[in-house]
């Protein structure tokens, strides 16, 4: 897309996003003379009393500039008239009168934006000629990244008149591949989230951008005197070459000024590994499709850290099997705690983290790297087998750190996969893509003593929450409070906020100009898709406020620094500009692989002393859905089911079946919601590191004995309505000594119960046929092993005449071999259908609204729940299976035959459609759906009246209200756009042209859309497969989505008698 | 009935018990009355029979309502589901007869009781606020335990003191004249 | 004195209780019937009972009155079980109004003279229990304010009810049975209307009951055919209300859902319909007959009698649970088997021990003719059989849906204030309803007491 016209595009747009401070815009147009008077007090403060008096005697059309106005601000109307103030508020609880009165607050204090000037919107003219480029009613692409880390991911944003509505994958980035995962799709909610801090604050007074800049040059002045001594920048990872640049330049001018990083849940290991083995900091990017023997040393590579979807897509294609001949990749996990990845392995021992690199000692010695180290009991006969298995795949097997290990275990697997011939095959390194790769925990360590010392004057803090997430030894907050003047720039008013003097509300990446750096150092220009709906800025802006040219624009601060930076590529900036933008990758920019000469060996290694195998340890990870709790207020992916615990809306101190027998944790599986909803868990008290905190537990089978975990990211107090409050905050116990793993905790029961809102608590299958699997043994013996025991009615024994299926006949095949439950399509969705979120409440009584839900199995587990009273070994390391179910589609449908209203019925081309505006919700056709793929609104669960939230809609499907049944349609309105497109063209609709929302976000390519008719279509050729099977098949319920068996392959040495 | 421009309507005699009338009803036929009625607080077996009625048309009106209801019921839903408005549902197909068997029974019982009520009080002129009858004072015990048997002026044989002669003859307790001023 | 014999082949007894005391004239019954309309005066027990129940349905309409606000949310239904409490008592009320058309239809076609006396407010029983059953289908749904899209009438957008669904069934059962039991009331009625029409004490009841009874005036022609067209009514109504509680059961049967889907329902169904109606009509009877002293027309007999339809009917239901837990063995299928064992040990198992102690236990005791005639027992147990049979639609409805397929998706219920609180409030409907029945119309069908004076007191046997 041409990037100009883009960006003439979002100033016109401005006028239909129907942003509130936008409304009067096109009128303010004309009437700007006489409200010129309006335009002055910029400076207004804010005091309730005066508002409210204001409001009083409001009449008769205002402005936006005003406080008089404050009464025509949505916000404020919505507030006001609104019972419910929020889409994630819980439902039916009688309205909180302080949650009202804070949100009234907040409002007012939004509407207080009044106050701040924004010099561009004369130029807002209304939208009355078609821009080119867009036809209204059809939705454009644009190519942009979502920074994330060291890892930015390409994405395509489907805009819809200018609004920004669903995210897909670009191919053409080496991060997606065309995948996304649950993360980058939930990151739109956070765009038009109504918590964002919208405005700029001093001392929690509204400023204008303008009298920032004035303060800021003063205080630049000011440091500029001696040097820019006292002058600290704190950032988290930053992969922005263009930020780094514009840093890089900042200190040139402060020569003293310091520029410190923290990154609270991005491990330290790589970095100091590459240190040990290379004696500098490298960067590793692993080729996963290339080995045929992987081992994941505590290394979640398919769902998290730097390139996950595309090694996850990579993987996946390494275990697709085509037919009986076929072969598959070996997956081998060591790791404390179950991950998406652990579940797909072949073989997973838990292993407590601290023994982790225990075993990399053994398994280098045993490949003669060191003298060899004993290992005992199972792990033994594993590292065996493991070690027989590397060697014989020699420079097509692969080893992998995991990000939260330390050093010495990353330095083993460079030795290891040097020595197995791995580099430059499975593996290769590359410079870092960090622009400025430093010890985050030194960094943050040093900040925070200069900042005691009393040797800061000025810190500007970008982006990042140090309060809440910094170690809690380093007493950040009294420290933070000792600096004259802290800048915070934060698209929330958060906790580190609050202890800010001033607030600048950042902007969202769908907001801004920038860059950043995939995880294999492509860079991708990330252009705006919509003018900043309130008066938020960039990371540029504000560095740049600091710099000579205060007040630069993002665009041009990136302009600059590609123009210099195109100078090595093969386009010129001004050739290859429209060109970058278009693809969403600057092209040349990917990093060279280099070979770094490996100056370590195992032998040099101190002694290691694991600690008593009886000790618990405690280890910290970043939640799979909030992550470090960046995401807290986003309620796509609080209700998100995470992906082994099922657990939402809260974490929990996870703890392994047997420990939990030991400390008598209970599980109890509330009489409302049930096993579907509620289930209520002991509450303990953990002492840890000096510190203390009081968090419910969850029993997680897999989970290594006596290892704990402790998941970040929740006890969030200033998250925003969804966020604040919700699960426990493991910052508060997290010392800088250690980070990752802790020991000689004391977890002490207060006797209390909380309870957990889990969508899943049966696990068992009871031995029906569900979810079927095999080894890849058994496949090639008998390759229609899912069949068996399956008693599927054959296709003619029914009295009735079949109803013929011409043309078109959509189905689905789900690979559940290649699916690891990364819940990317559940998000997707989600975006794509306008599901509603519900609130724990309504989640606790069994009424989340996903239209696909994955669905996670332990085969050969004895007990059907992981209730720590009923605790058996089959949970200590059970084999994890996920089963993604959207609505079937059945030809037979059990649904459609008991609707008295005919509200759901067949299309001709086999879809099962639902009819929201015949439906009076009787719920028969729930309670007839074998499969409960149907989700019914039993209050009115979709938010209204958020103005923000309406943007965010997708104008193709329907808005739902109260008392309708809803499901997954294949998503129809892709199937209807398709067809438009190839009627225009006349033509039949091409195979994979239509892609449903979760097929085109799943990172492993395990969903499969298209017309079963067309015998050459992708999804025909797997449903002829043997391994397809029909979910419940014996129900003759005829379903068009089909499951094709998940398959393992066990090393036959590991195979337990 | 027609109006009779004569003031009198008929004689009415009052008995005590159903044999008592019946008898006197018949003997009344016997005598040649055609126009004759009792009124009685409950069904008297064989007392319409001797006053000459026998064939009802309530049956019949019940089985054409039964039909009715019947055919309307199935056709509605042959119709509805294979012709006006055909979808696929469930894959079942569209003239999915025993799944319309119940609507039409039903269909066919509301009919036929509808036709049997409504018909039952078409045939007896009901509702009809007004009655001679009712003008005689005792006729009030009629709903209580007192029987009547009412010779109507328009009977040819009729005359006021043959008739109420007569009526004593059959041991009627009380004859009152039957005024109509209506 | 006429030899009639006990209904249901239930075994003879010795001595037969007359159906109705000696010593009755055409104008004492009347009298005595009447006058508890016309002059009794209004006692402090109806008044009481009277405000009581209306603050009832008080509680029942502002139970609706948030239902339609919020959403059928408020209660305890969820996904799986989108079903609770509004269609367990829909399928408990329907069940008791079978007693009202079964006494005065099949009871009249078999000539059973002990009908005469109970069958009036056991038909104006059926009509109430009918209404309070009406309202769940249509509240229970998420959009109440639609539900006439389940109605056949010619839409703009050409679209019909989908006939192939249960619940179009149960529109059409529902409404044809009440439509056909208040005609069947109504014609009973009629000669009592005259009667309280001539016997009015003022102008008020004689304008209100004169314009009921449209003029009846019990001449030989229209009692001709009336008795037609009742004996005509009695045919129809006879089938029906055996369709009707088949139909309700075809909402489960016809359902694929384990627990539901089963060939047993429809005659287990029927007879559950007719033991619970028979118990609520016990329930009205052994009060209503102390308190207005109608002892003499409501006697032993009758209890005796309607204690061995429940003993009967209690037995088929019995049956019934028997059959279900043998066929799901029996077939083999899984998921029958699987929620036969949730039964018996699942989470909700006290329910079912519960249903099995009220529903078939306690009955048993009536194979003593002691029991069957000791009042206060039968008042007892009839509260018991009751209280049975909701359990059982509860664990029906509710705890098949618990456990149905796919396990991942299995939950559990539990009612919420408003689910309750709506349940009470029908009850109160109901009993308001009675309340005002005693009142307003004659509890007993006078015409044909005076039919019963006559019959009793000649010994000729039965008449026709």
């Amino acid at each position: 897309m041409d990037a100009m016209s883009e960006h003439a595009n979002e100033k016109e747009l401005r006028v239909l996003q129907g942003a509130p401070q936008n409304a009067s815009a096109a009128d303010r147009g004309h009437e700007h003379e006489e409200h010129v008077a309006d335009d002055t007090p910029r400076e207004y403060t804010l005091d309730l009393a005066t508002v409210r008096e204001k409001l009083k005697e409001k009449s008769g059309k205002q402005y936006w500039r005003t406080l008089e106005e404050l009464a025509d601000d949505p916000h404020f109307q919505d507030l006001l008239h609104r019972e419910f103030p929020r889409h994630a508020s819980e439902w039916d609880d009688a309205v909180d009168r302080r949650d009202f009165l804070k949100l009234m607050g907040a409002s007012l204090a939004f509407a207080g934006l009044a106050g701040c000037g924004r010099p561009d919107e004369s130029h807002v003219v209304p939208y009355v000629k078609q821009p080119d480029g867009i036809v209204l009613g059809k939705p454009n692409f644009y190519a942009t990244a979502v920074p994330f880390g060291a890892d930015a991911v390409g994405v395509l944003v489907e805009s819809h008149e200018g609004r920004p509505t669903k995210i897909e994958g670009n191919p053409d980035h080496p991060s997606s591949l065309g995948s996304t995962d649950a993360l980058v799709q939930a990151s739109i909610l956070n765009l038009y989230d109504p918590d964002r801090a919208q405005t700029v604050l001093e001392n929690d007074e509204i400023r204008s951008w303008s009298a920032f800049l004035d303060a800021t040059q003063g205080l630049a002045t000011s440091v500029k005197a001696q040097n820019g001594a006292g002058f600290r920048i704190l950032t988290g990872t930053v992969t922005s070459p263009t930020l780094a640049w514009q840093l890089r330049k900042l200190l040139a001018q402060y020569p003293l000024a310091k520029w410190h990083q923290w990154e609270p849940a991005a491990g330290e290991g790589a970095r100091e590994g590459a240190k040990l083995a290379f004696g500098r900091i490298v960067n590793t990017v692993y080729v996963p499709g290339k080995a045929n023997v992987i081992l994941s040393l505590d290394a979640d590579f398919l769902a998290s850290g730097p390139g996950h979807i595309a090694y996850a897509k990579q993987f996946a294609r390494r275990r697709k099997l085509d037919g009986p001949n076929d072969t598959m990749n070996r997956l081998y996990v060591v790791e404390p705690t179950p991950t998406v990845t652990g579940s797909s392995a072949d073989h997973r021992m838990p292993l407590k983290a601290g023994e982790i690199e225990l075993f990399a000692r053994a398994l280098a010695g045993k490949l003669a790297l060191s003298s060899p180290v004993p290992l005992s009991g199972e792990a033994a006969t594993w590292l065996d087998a493991v070690a027989k298995d590397l060697q014989k795949e020699r420079g097509a097997s692969l080893v992998v750190a995991g990000e939260y290990q330390p050093p010495a275990v990353h330095a083993l697997a460079h030795a290891i996969n040097a020595a197995l011939g791995n580099v430059g095959k499975t593996l290769y390194y590359s410079e870092p893509v960090e622009a400025e790769p430093t010890g985050n925990l030194e960094s943050l360590r040093e900040l925070c003593a200069d900042m005691d010392a009393g040797k800061v004057d000025l810190l500007l803090i970008l982006s990042g929450n140090p309060v809440y997430d910094a170690p809690h030894d380093f007493d950040f907050t009294s420290k933070l409070q000792r600096v004259p003047t802290a800048i915070h720039l934060s698209p929330y008013y958060d906790e580190t906020s609050y202890y800010c003097h001033w607030h600048v509300s950042e902007s969202h990446y769908l907001e801004t100009w920038s860059d950043a750096r995939a995880y294999d150092g492509t860079a991708t220009i990330i252009q705006p898709l919509i003018a900043p709906l309130y008066y938020t800025r960039s990371a540029h802006d504000v560095v740049a406020a600091f710099s000579d040219k205060p007040g630069m624009p993002a665009y041009d601060a990136v302009r600059a620094y590609w123009t210099e930076a195109s100078t090595h590529l093969d386009a010129s900036i001004d050739a290859g500009w429209r060109k970058w933008l278009n693809d969403g990758v600057v092209h040349g920019t990917k990093f060279a692989p280099i070979t770094p000469e490996l100056k370590f060996s195992a032998t040099s290694l101190p002694v290691f002393k694991p600690a008593p195998a009886d000790q618990i340890e405690f280890i910290f990870r970043p939640d799979p859905n909030v992550h470090d709790g960046r995401f807290a207020n986003n309620g796509w992916l609080q209700e998100l089911p995470k992906p082994l615990t099922k657990l939402t809306w809260d974490n929990a101190l996870l703890v392994s079946p047997k420990l939990a027998q030991k400390l008598d944790m209970a599980h109890k599986i509330a009489s409302r919601g049930g096993e579907h909803g509620q289930v209520r868990s002991t509450v303990v008290d953990i002492a840890l590191n000096g510190s203390k905190v009081t968090a419910a537990t969850w029993t997680l089978p897999g989970q290594a004995e006596n290892s704990v975990v402790l998941p970040l990211g929740y006890g969030r107090t200033r998250a925003g309505y969804t966020g604040s409050n919700k699960g426990f905050n493991a910052y508060v116990v997290r010392a800088s000594n250690a980070l990752w793993t802790a020991s000689d905790g004391k977890i002490t029961a207060t006797g209390d119960e909380y309870p957990l809102a889990c969508t899943q608590y049966h696990f068992h299958m009871e031995g029906r046929q569900i979810l079927s699997t095999g080894t890849l043994a058994e496949y090639h013996k008998n390759p229609a092993f899912a069949h068996e025991g399956a008693n599927a009615p054959a296709k003619d024994d029914s009295l009735y005449k079949e109803f013929e299926y011409k043309g078109y006949a959509w189905g689905m095949a789900i690979d559940l071999n290649k699916c690891n439950g990364c819940n990317a399509c559940v998000v997707a969705c989600q975006a794509e259908n306008n599901i509603p979120v519900v609130g724990k409440d309504q989640v606790m009584r069994g009424r989340e609204m996903h239209w696909i839900r994955i669905d996670r199995y332990y085969t050969h587990a004895q007990s059907a729940t992981n209730d720590p009273s009923t605790y058996d070994a089959s949970l200590d390391n059970p084999q994890t299976f996920f089963q993604p179910v959207p609505c079937q589609q059945c030809e037979n449908a059990p649904c459609e035959q008991v609707c008295p209203v005919g509200a759901t019925v067949h299309s001709a081309e086999g879809l099962n459609d639902m009819v929201y505006n015949r439906c009076v919700g009787t719920r028969y056709c729930s309670n007839n759906c074998p499969y409960k793929v149907r989700r019914f609104n039993f209050l009115r669960f979709q938010d209204w009246d958020t103005p923000q939230l309406k943007l965010l809609r997708n104008p193709e499907v329907t808005v739902r209200s109260r008392g309708v049944m809803e499901k997954c349609t294949y998503c129809v309105q892709r199937i209807n756009n398709g067809r438009i497109e190839a009627e225009k063209q006349n033509r039949p609709i091409r195979d994979g042209e239509i892609v449903t929302a979760c097929e085109s976000a799943c990172p492993a390519e395990a969903i499969v859309f298209g017309n079963a008719n067309d015998p050459n279509s992708r999804v025909a050729k797997l449903k002829a497969q043997q391994r397809n099977y029909s979910l419940l098949g014996e129900l003759n319920a005829r379903p068009r989505t089909t499951y094709l068996a998940a398959v393992r392959n066990p090393n036959a040495g590991l195979e337990k008698a | 009935m027609k109006e009779h421009r004569s003031q009198l309507f008929g004689v009415m005699g009052e008995f005590a018990t159903p044999e008592q009338i019946l008898s006197a009803a018949k003997k009344a036929r016997e005598a040649g009355y055609k126009h004759i009625t009792a009124y009685t607080p409950f069904p008297v077996e064989g007392l319409a029979h001797a006053i000459g009625f026998r064939w009802t048309a309530v049956p019949l009106l019940t089985l054409i309502g039964g039909l009715g209801g019947g055919l309307t019921g199935f056709g509605l839903q042959y119709w509805v589901a294979a012709i006006t408005y055909p979808l696929n549902v469930g894959g079942r197909p569209l003239n999915s007869w025993p799944a319309f068997i119940p609507v039409t029974f039903e269909l066919t019982v509301l009919g036929a009781s509808i036709f049997a009520v409504v018909g039952m009080l078409a045939l007896n002129k009901l509702p009809q606020p007004y009655h001679p009858v009712f003008n005689v004072e005792r006729f009030a015990h009629a709903s209580t335990d007192r029987f009547f048997l009412c010779i109507e002026a328009r009977d040819p044989k009729f005359n006021l003191a043959e008739t109420s002669r007569f009526l004593q003859s059959v041991a009627a307790e009380h004859v009152s004249e039957v005024k109509d001023d209506g | 004195m006429s030899v009639t014999q006990p209904p249901m082949g239930a075994p003879e007894i010795r001595r037969l209780d007359p159906v109705l005391e000696p010593g009755h004239t055409y104008a004492s019954v009347t009298d005595k019937i009447a006058a508890v309309v016309l002059t009794r005066p209004l006692g402090i027990g109806w008044l009481a009972g009277f405000t009581l129940t209306f603050s009832l349905v008080m509680l029942l309409f502002g139970s609706l009155a948030w239902l339609i606000v919020k959403g059928v949310g408020i209660w305890g239904i969820n996904i799986p079980i989108g079903w609770g409490f509004a269609i367990v008592n829909f399928v408990w009320w329907i069940g008791i109004g079978h007693a009202g058309t079964l006494i005065s239809a099949i009871l009249f076609l078999l000539n059973q003279k002990w009908r005469t006396s109970i069958n009036r407010f056991a038909e104006a029983m059926t009509l109430f229990a009918v209404a309070c059953a009406g309202i769940f289908p249509l509240i229970h749904t998420g959009r109440p304010w639609m539900a006439y899209y389940m109605m056949p009438y010619p839409s703009t957008m050409g679209i019909w009810p989908q006939f192939r669904s249960p619940l179009i069934w149960d529109v059409f059962a529902v409404s044809t049975y009440g439509t056909v039991s208040l005609m069947f009331w109504f014609v009973g009625l009629l000669p009592d209307l005259a009667t309280l029409r001539d016997r009015a004490k003022n102008r008020f009841q004689q304008l209100i009951y004169g314009a009921l009874a449209m003029g009846w005036r019990g001449s030989a022609h229209h009692w001709h055919r009336y008795q037609s067209a009742y004996l005509l009514l009695a045919g129809l109504a006879t089938p029906l209300v055996l369709s009707v509680h088949t139909v309700v059961s075809f909402d489960f049967a016809v359902a694929i859902v384990p627990g539901w889907h089963t060939t047993i329902f429809p005659p287990y169904f029927v007879a559950g319909a007719i033991y619970s109606g028979f118990a609520m009509v016990l329930t009205l009877a052994i009060p209503l007959r102390k308190a207005y002293g109608l002892e003499d027309f409501i006697t032993m007999r009758h209890l005796d009698n309607m204690a061995k339809v429940m003993l009967a009917t209690g037995l088929i239901v019995a049956y019934g649970y028997f059959v279900e837990f043998f066929m799901a063995f029996y077939s083999g299928n899984k998921f029958d088997v699987f929620l036969a064992q949730q039964r018996l040990h699942g989470p909700y198992a006290h329910y079912y021990y519960a249903l099995i102690l009220c529903n078939i236990l306690t009955p048993q005791l009536l194979w003593f003719e002691k029991v069957r005639r000791n009042v206060a027992a039968l008042f007892v147990m009839s509260l018991v059989i009751n209280t049975g049979m909701w359990l059982e639609r509860f664990v029906i409805v509710v705890i098949s849906l618990t456990r149905d397929f796919v396990p991942s998706a299995w939950g559990r219920y539990q009612p919420t204030f408003w689910d309750i609180s709506t349940f009470v409030g029908t009850l109160g409907l109901f009993v308001m309803l009675i309340f005002l029945f005693v009142r307003g119309l004659p509890a007993i069908a006078i015409a044909e007491m005076r039919e019963l004076v006559a019959h009793e007191s000649h010994s000729g046997g039965d008449h026709k």
